[in-house]
């Protein structure tokens, strides 16, 4: 009966570094790129944690020292880190944590001691979530064949950021640039192929004119 | 094929360019930018279709959209049914015919693209005529995000008919100067072949573009052949023009005859004669227009028949001056032919003879409509103005003005000038710097003589069955006259007694025709009567237009699980679980699914079988009330809980009702995790969320879901302790009874990954859950499989999941309950706290009708003959004493709620819910199963291990 199980894949295969491998959820999308006309890229796991706490007070005080830098008190805005992740506004008392610097387990305890006492909390959401990087001339007209939000840069510029539909999938939808032409989207982790195949779908008549 | 009607030169046709088509089983040869209506009428052909009640031959009635008659169905390049000939494009290849009233969808799948865009707009402007282009053009100065649409293959509108100047050039070089300027504006969007069909609340507007329909075979598969634009606009301009109507008289539906402003079109758009020898029906100063300018390009004008007494001078010269009579206070009465027009029968108005003049062209003009339908559609109100004969809106609206034709306007100068002063006012509204754009100059327009206002002209004899207001429904002005006599008064109810305006069209030319006709009945104005309401769409859209690229696999996101990949490879049948897709069992080479399923089901309990159980809803709790706020919620204690266990708890309504259940670990003194159903992961946090929220804010608890954070996989049977030692115990887990104790969980690290294992069961075998973030899921997984192999690991689906935990009596909520079953009900009495002052549900608990003794209860049901499975949702009933069934109709005592064949019983089994079913037990009941009575024996839900000897190993 053990017939049933096939063998292991090398992609999954113990790791040289002895640490338990991972995947991610479009490997098996490996020219979503391509496909996309080159507007999409899957970006490497990222950790990611929410954080909850009542702005203003000593949570997000707390939260802030961690960080380097100030939970934003804009809705639909996010801020870079000074490590070089992200704090994206997503409710009056809820934000989520973007560093590829560190680890789950690293962030997420660290912020939960400071946050808990506090009244906040934090959880780890790194696998809750896969990020696509959308740019260039494409990336607005693939927006618009999915997303009610306007993305004009005059009302959507660098620093916004948007909990929306793409298709039937609900994201979370940054802009990167001013020019119209940088975004990032987050989507669920079991909607990610979906939201890939309807990309390479919508990236069709591109596809074609760059063919 | 000769064309003999197309003009020696003129019209924006592309004479080089000719383009084969077939009609009705003849070929034609049209030119690329004719319409099946040009095309057809260049070689003389008016009759399309027949009528779709009665049978008469039907023409082309108009130019565009309003056409109520020139149904055909497209054959070529694919069947599409109830199109236009008015508003088809030719194209190489096209092959059509004439459908009376009804066509058909192709029996074959559609192969083409359909899509949509989103599109945020400052200003949309809605139809490119004078007053759209003049509106955009202002609009586009200003650096406003401007979207122009319009429905018509090229920009112009009403000036794509006439002979118009502008700036003392032809109107149409104006226009395509406009375009120029407003292809090279960056912000604006300028839509042709695209028709703003809806207007919705907060500047909503839909659009449909016909993006590849006029390239035919030869449109590319790639390009999606409709789209549809869904705008955000911030104001909208309305610059829909107008459409001329009909006076209704006897015969008025023979082929030929058609509205005098459409002949003008088909001459000046399309370079084609509508006929050799022409009488002109009017009611106003437009149609003179057609007279002269059809006889100056050579038809024979044999009368313009104008119904006012006094003609006006300027037009009564320029006839003169062309040889064309003019009869003044007269009417067309009737006509003759058979499949075209030969005579139109014409009378003065006040009586007398009626003289048949010969003619094969029989042109209309009853007034114009302004085209309001987008206004109306926004809830705009319309009056009607007695001196333009016509119904006007009465204002604006917040974020809707109406220019040009769409207001009544009647001069091409009023028109420009209003569609410039139309988009100042939206933009100086939305704090733009507005530029203007001095309105052109047009020639002065003759002096205009008021219209009259006729809605029908009397037959002679009296007759009305012959006097058609609707053509595409072959609806008269005696069905108008039945249907008052029945008592109705509303156009509404009209409408649908006689079905008038319901057809394609949607009443374009009969809708205000039908409101004068009501009023001139009753005796009234048309005010007092008032119009139909104008709904979307204002032209039909195909449903695979609308349902755009959410077909096939795009129809519903599919959701995976991390494990998704190796289940493939692995052979898994599918079930979708909402949108989730999990293996429903993993067949092996030749086996069915009652094989497969008796295979993993006893593997799980004699051997070892693993499930991915990630689909679970989960749910992180967090604060220093977490346990208060699951106490209020579960029906059971859970602040008691110690750090380190795991205990099972069900979730009621505040009716009672079972609405999820699952279990609960409480991962720190401030944090605990709550497991939910698969298909309650959402509305659990919801319901969390909403007590929280709105009832319960001071409690300190933060929740957030994690269900795709975790992975998680039961590892069951009786091997399960040696699988789980394998893989961990190098990590320091001891999976041993003393040291790993039922219903509690322990953390571990897995070359550096961290991994939580809690001893859950869901089949009553020994069992541990693998939780472990998604990112290692995979490794985890085939790490747990390789150390299967010994004991022969069986990976199982659902479907034995759901055999296993029947066997043990445990429910799946929203299966074996439907929302009004309580856990008393389901036998589960000990998960109902008694200590707790409060829960939500708890005070339901007392009522009346949750004490009842004769309460649907969950059982366990066994088919006596050991051989028939019970169809799940079989009615239960009981026998007579007389050991027949009751007279009927027969009570029933509940239903089969899950039913399953047992490896392990070795015979099926079913739960199921039946009234005092737990009182029931060791009596015989009944389930018709195909006809006939099968007996079963009540039993307690747990058919296995009733003791509970085997969750320790």
């Amino acid at each position: 009966m053990a017939d049933a199980a096939p063998s292991t894949t090398p992609s999954t295969g113990p790791s040289s570094s002895g640490l338990l491998p991972r995947t991610h959820p479009l490997d098996v999308r490996p020219d979503l790129t391509e496909q996309t006309a080159g507007a999409v890229v899957a970006k490497p796991l990222t950790t990611a944690v929410q954080v909850r706490a009542e702005l203003p007070g000593p949570a997000a005080d707390a939260a802030a020292r961690v960080l380097g830098v100030a939970l934003p008190a804009r809705p639909g805005t996010w801020v870079a880190t000074p490590a070089g992740g992200r704090v994206v506004w997503l409710g009056p008392d809820e934000w989520l944590v973007l560093d590829p610097t560190t680890t789950p387990w690293d962030l997420e305890p660290r912020l939960r001691e400071a946050l808990a006492p506090a009244g906040g909390a934090a959880v780890d959401v790194s696998a809750q979530r896969v990020v696509l990087e959308l740019s260039g001339p494409l990336a607005r007209d693939l927006l618009a064949a999915g997303c009610a939000v306007d993305t004009h840069p005059s009302v959507f510029p660098a620093g916004r950021a948007a909990q929306t539909l793409l298709a039937q999938a609900g994201v979370v939808l940054l802009a990167l640039s001013d020019d119209g032409r940088h975004y990032e989207l987050l989507v669920r982790s079991s909607f990610a192929r979906y939201l890939a195949d309807w990309l390479v779908d919508a990236a069709t008549e591109h596809r074609a004119r760059r063919a | 094929m000769s064309a003999p009607f197309r003009t020696a030169s003129g019209g924006r046709v592309e004479r080089s360019v000719p383009v084969s088509f077939t009609f009705g089983g003849t070929s034609y040869e049209g030119l690329r930018g004719d319409t099946l209506a040009s095309a057809l009428l260049a070689h003389g052909v008016h009759q399309v279709t027949t009528s779709i009640k009665l049978g008469r031959p039907r023409g082309v009635g108009a130019a565009w959209a309003e056409d109520p008659s020139s149904l055909v169905q497209v054959e070529e390049p694919f069947p599409d049914p109830m199109q236009l000939a008015t508003t088809t494009e030719v194209f190489d290849g096209l092959v059509a015919h004439g459908v009376p009233g009804q066509g058909r969808l192709a029996d074959i799948g559609d192969s083409a693209r359909y899509d949509s865009r989103h599109l945020h707009v400052d200003l949309l402007v809605v139809g490119a005529g004078p007053a759209g282009v003049q509106a955009a053009l202002t609009a586009a100065r200003s650096g406003a995000r401007v979207a122009l649409v319009d429905e018509q293959s090229e920009p112009g509108g009403s000036l794509l008919g006439t002979t118009d100047l502008v700036d003392g050039r032809p109107a149409l070089e104006w226009v395509g100067d406009a375009a120029a300027e407003l292809a090279a504006a960056p912000e604006v969007v300028h839509l042709q072949r695209t028709t703003v069909f809806g207007v919705y609340d907060d500047g909503f507007a839909l659009a449909v573009e016909r993006r590849t329909d006029h390239l035919g075979g030869a449109a590319p598969r790639e390009v999606s052949r409709q789209r549809v634009w869904r705008i955000r606009a911030r104001r909208t301009v309305v610059a829909t023009g107008a459409h001329e109507r009909p006076v209704v008289f006897t015969d008025n539906d023979r082929p030929g005859t058609m509205l005098a402003g459409s002949a003008r079109t088909f001459l000046h758009r399309y370079g084609v004669l509508a006929g050799t020898r022409a009488v002109v029906l009017t009611t106003n100063d437009s149609a003179y227009r057609a007279a002269v300018e059809l006889a100056d390009a050579g038809v024979e004008v044999a009368a313009v028949v104008d119904t006012r007494p006094q003609v006006p001078a300027h037009w009564a010269a320029e006839c003169a001056g062309r040889g064309i009579e003019v009869r003044s206070g007269s009417a067309v009465v009737g006509t003759r032919g058979t499949d075209r027009v030969t005579h139109a029968r014409v009378a003065a108005r006040d009586g007398g003879a009626v003289d048949d003049v010969a003619c094969d062209l029989l042109l209309v003009s009853g007034g114009w409509n302004p085209a309001v339908h987008l206004y109306s559609q926004a809830r705009g109100k319309l009056a009607f103005d007695t001196s333009l004969g016509a119904f006007l809106p009465t204002g604006r609206l917040d974020d809707l003005l109406v220019a040009g034709a769409a207001a009544g306007a009647q001069e091409l100068a009023t028109c420009l000038r209003q569609g410039g002063a139309a988009s100042a006012t939206a933009l100086v509204e939305l704090g733009l710097d507005v530029v203007p754009v001095p309105v052109p100059s047009t020639p002065a327009a003759p002096p205009v003589t008021a219209p009259d206002l006729v809605w029908t002209v009397p037959d002679v004899d009296g007759d009305t069955s012959r006097q058609f207001v609707d053509l595409q429904r072959d609806a008269t002005v005696a069905d108008v006259q039945r249907a008052l006599g029945a008592g109705l008064r509303s156009p509404e109810h009209v409408k649908r007694y006689t079905t008038i305006g319901t057809a394609h069209d949607q009443g374009k030319t009969s809708g205000v025709v039908t409101s004068g006709i009501i009023a001139e009945l009753l005796g009234g104005g048309p005010d007092d009567v008032g119009t139909t309401t104008f709904r979307p769409p204002y032209t039909p859209v195909a449903f695979a237009t609308l349902a755009g690229r959410d077909r096939g696999q795009l129809f519903d996101p599919v959701r995976t699980t991390a494990l998704h990949d190796w289940h493939v490879r692995a052979g898994a049948v599918w079930e979708d679980v909402g949108q989730w897709k999990r293996p429903r069992y993993y067949p092996l080479a030749g086996e069915d699914v009652e094989t497969a399923v008796l295979r993993e089901c006893a593997a799980a309990r004699t051997g070892v079988g693993i499930l991915d159980g990630s689909t679970l809803g989960k749910i992180d709790v967090q604060g220093p009330d977490a346990g208060e706020l699951l106490d209020r919620l579960y029906t059971n204690l859970m602040s008691s809980l110690a750090v380190g266990k795991v205990r099972y708890g069900v979730m009621c309504g505040a009716d009672g009702m079972v609405i999820d259940d699952g279990t609960v670990l409480r991962v720190a003194e401030d944090r605990f995790l709550v497991m939910t159903t698969t298909g309650g992961a959402a509305k659990v946090l919801d319901w969390m969320e909403e007590w929280h929220q709105t009832e319960w804010p001071e409690l300190g608890v933060h929740l957030a879901s994690v269900t795709e954070q975790w992975s998680a996989f039961p590892v069951v049977g009786p091997r399960s302790r040696d699988v789980i030692q394998a893989v961990f115990g190098p990590s320091g887990v001891d999976a041993a009874n003393e040291a790993f104790g039922f219903m509690t969980w322990q953390d571990t690290v897995l070359d550096g990954a961290p991994v939580r294992l809690a001893r859950i069961s869901f089949s009553g075998e020994l069992a541990w859950e693998v939780h472990v973030s998604s990112w290692h899921a995979v490794a985890v997984w085939e790490r747990l499989v390789e150390a299967g192999r010994p004991y022969g690991i069986t990976p199982y689906g659902t479907e034995t999941m759901h055999v296993l935990r029947a066997e043990k009596g445990y429910p799946i909520i929203g299966q074996d309950t439907d929302g009004t079953v309580t856990p008393q009900d389901l036998g589960m009495a000990w998960v109902v706290s008694k200590k707790k002052p409060d829960f939500v549900g708890k005070r339901s608990f007392a009522r009346a009708d949750n004490l009842r003794e004769d309460r649907k209860q969950l059982v366990g049901l066994l088919p006596v003959d050991r051989t028939t499975v019970l169809p799940e949702g079989s009615q239960v009933v009981e026998l007579a004493e007389s050991g027949e069934l009751p007279p009927p109709p027969v009570p029933m005592l509940g239903h089969v709620t899950s039913s399953y064949r047992s490896a392990h019983l070795e015979r099926p089994f079913a739960l199921a819910l039946v009234k005092g079913g737990r009182a029931r037990a060791g009596q015989l009941v009944h389930v018709p199963v195909k006809g006939r009575l099968v007996a079963v024996e009540v039993t307690g839900p747990v058919l296995v291990d009733p003791e509970g000897a085997r969750r320790d190993g």
